[in-house]
């Protein structure tokens, strides 16, 4: 099951001998280390995924020390907690963290629960009563939030201690906030991506 | 014939095992400590007045007072997952390790499969099959709710499965050749979840029983020449048929390099020893070590678990 509602790409054409390769979505293939590895265009390198969740997020590099990163279907990256031959036939590796291949790259809901909980930077605490709407799914005006637009992590405060996240927030507030998903933050509102699947009503 | 009163010879409480098949199940939940402590979900529990108790056995299993556990905030954050009692057995006997290779011939949804990446701190590779494809989306959904990352989905017949797409015979050097642990939690005739589904032995039938045990035979010997030597196999099912476990134990005892081992339950939770003798039929005598679970001892689900060693 995948976030939102994107089918798996239509299956690439066979390269030729003069043509570089291409993307295949019927497989997985390991993430070249850098650009300069690159084989396939527009496939992300690793150390371009890395920076990306640390320029955005603020999530420290040695996150992603022990997961490889693979890609199946246009743009979809997987992290996957060992290493394996690459390309493999196979219907899962991992867990989906990012669709990528597209201007904004969007993080999927499971990857920022798992690995943004240390994230310092475009994380939205939310209260309880928006934490709640997030959750079920609605979109809600939050005109009070002056970070970046785009993709951040949606995240609010619950009970229990997180001893690895003890990190100030962007906003300013410290202490334990939990991610819940990821929202789009546009025009004063914050629109909530969580999918159809993984959607609560916690009122 | 009502197809559990073949059971009245083996249970001398066998009015007990009857009226507790007639009792629902109360609703459980397991802590996913790949995202939070036991104390942490607990905690968060506490704080949404959701009330719960701990198993006798295991800190992390937790009995609802009300059904259904979706909608609180710590399942939203996959910190537990729904999960019948008696089906956390399976991977404890397995009792994998951190950083090794293991398979789940018969995975989805998940239950067990992520039970397992928990036990081995989401790391090394655990290769979850299913030959059904549609069950496998909710293996996946499971699996990535649940954070999980060590998981490959793969969607073969456990009974030919091939390490083809993992580089086998090839030198690649990342290459999967065998597995260090395998779970067989093979289809069944699920007589022991009567107390979840009213309607599970409508279906029963002892032609029924003998298709299926081709196929537990098949997926069994396959874990244990998939499995290293000294690797862990173990055997599952959700059923008291002696057909089903004990005979397909016996069967893989003849026919593949294995033993049976011994394995003591969680303390707290009471077994009863595999059976050597039914319907005329005669077991090795190791099917002993394995373990009839029935609802009345523990008031769960009925189930039936033993674990193998490969010794070739």
């Amino acid at each position: 099951m995948t976030d939102s509602n994107e089918g798996d790409a239509p299956d690439a054409p066979d390269a030729t001998d003069s043509a570089p390769p291409e993307n295949d979505g019927q497989r997985f293939d390991r993430l070249p280390a850098t650009a300069d590895e690159r084989d396939v265009p527009g496939r992300p390198s690793r150390e371009e995924v890395v920076d990306w969740w640390e320029q955005r997020y603020g999530i420290a590099p040695e996150t992603w020390d022990g997961h490889t990163f693979w890609e199946k279907g246009n743009g979809k990256l997987w992290a996957f907690a060992d290493d394996v031959v690459s390309p493999i036939e196979v219907e899962g590796l991992g867990l989906r963290i990012l669709r990528a291949r597209q201007e904004h790259w969007k993080p999927s809901t499971n990857a920022v629960q798992r690995f943004a909980t240390d994230a310092t930077k475009n994380v939205v605490v939310l209260d309880a009563e928006e934490a709640t709407r997030f959750a079920k799914g609605e979109d809600q005006e939050l005109p009070r939030w002056d970070g970046d637009w785009g993709y951040v992590v949606a995240a609010h405060e619950i009970a229990g201690d997180n001893e690895t996240s003890e990190t100030p927030r962007a906003t300013g507030e410290a202490g334990d906030v939990e991610p819940i998903g990821v929202g789009l933050y546009l025009h004063g509102e914050l629109r909530s991506t969580v999918p159809k699947g993984r959607r609560e009503d916690l009122s | 014939m009502q197809p559990l009163e073949r059971y009245a010879s083996l249970l001398d409480d066998y009015d007990a095992f009857r009226a507790a098949c007639e009792r629902p199940l109360p609703s459980v939940v397991r802590v996913n400590t790949l995202k939070a402590s036991i104390e942490r979900a607990r905690d968060a529990l506490d704080a949404e007045g959701v009330a719960y108790e701990a198993t006798d056995w295991h800190p992390g299993v937790l009995r609802l007072d009300e059904r259904g556990p979706g909608t609180s905030w710590p399942y939203f954050h996959g910190w537990l997952h729904g999960q019948e009692e008696v089906s956390a057995l399976p991977a404890l006997a397995l009792d994998p390790r951190p950083g090794e290779v293991v398979w789940d011939a018969c995975a989805a949804p998940g239950s067990k499969t992520t039970q397992i990446a928990d036990l081995m701190d989401d790391t090394g590779v655990l290769v979850g099959n299913d030959n059904n494809l549609g069950r496998l989306s909710a293996l996946r959904h499971n699996a990535e709710r649940l954070g999980i990352t060590n998981l490959a989905v793969t969607n073969q017949d456990a009974r030919n499965f091939s390490f083809k797409p993992f580089g086998d015979r090839t030198d690649e050097e990342e290459r999967i050749e065998a597995f260090d642990r395998a779970l067989v939690d093979a289809p069944c005739s699920c007589e022991g979840t009567i107390r979840k589904n009213p309607d599970a032995l409508e279906r029963w039938s002892m032609d029924h029983i003998k298709g299926i045990v081709g196929i537990q035979k098949g997926i069994l010997k396959r874990a244990v020449q998939a499995t290293r030597p000294g690797g862990t196999v173990v055997y599952s099912t959700c059923t008291f048929a002696p057909e089903e476990n004990e005979a397909v134990l016996d069967h893989a005892l003849e026919e593949a390099d294995c033993e049976i081992v011994e394995w003591d339950a969680p303390e707290g939770f009471e077994t009863d020893p595999g059976i050597t003798e039914w319907n005329g039929e005669e077991y090795d005598s190791s099917v002993e070590l394995a373990h009839r679970v029935y609802p009345h001892r523990n008031d769960t689900g009925g189930f039936f678990c033993a674990k193998l060693e490969v010794t070739a």
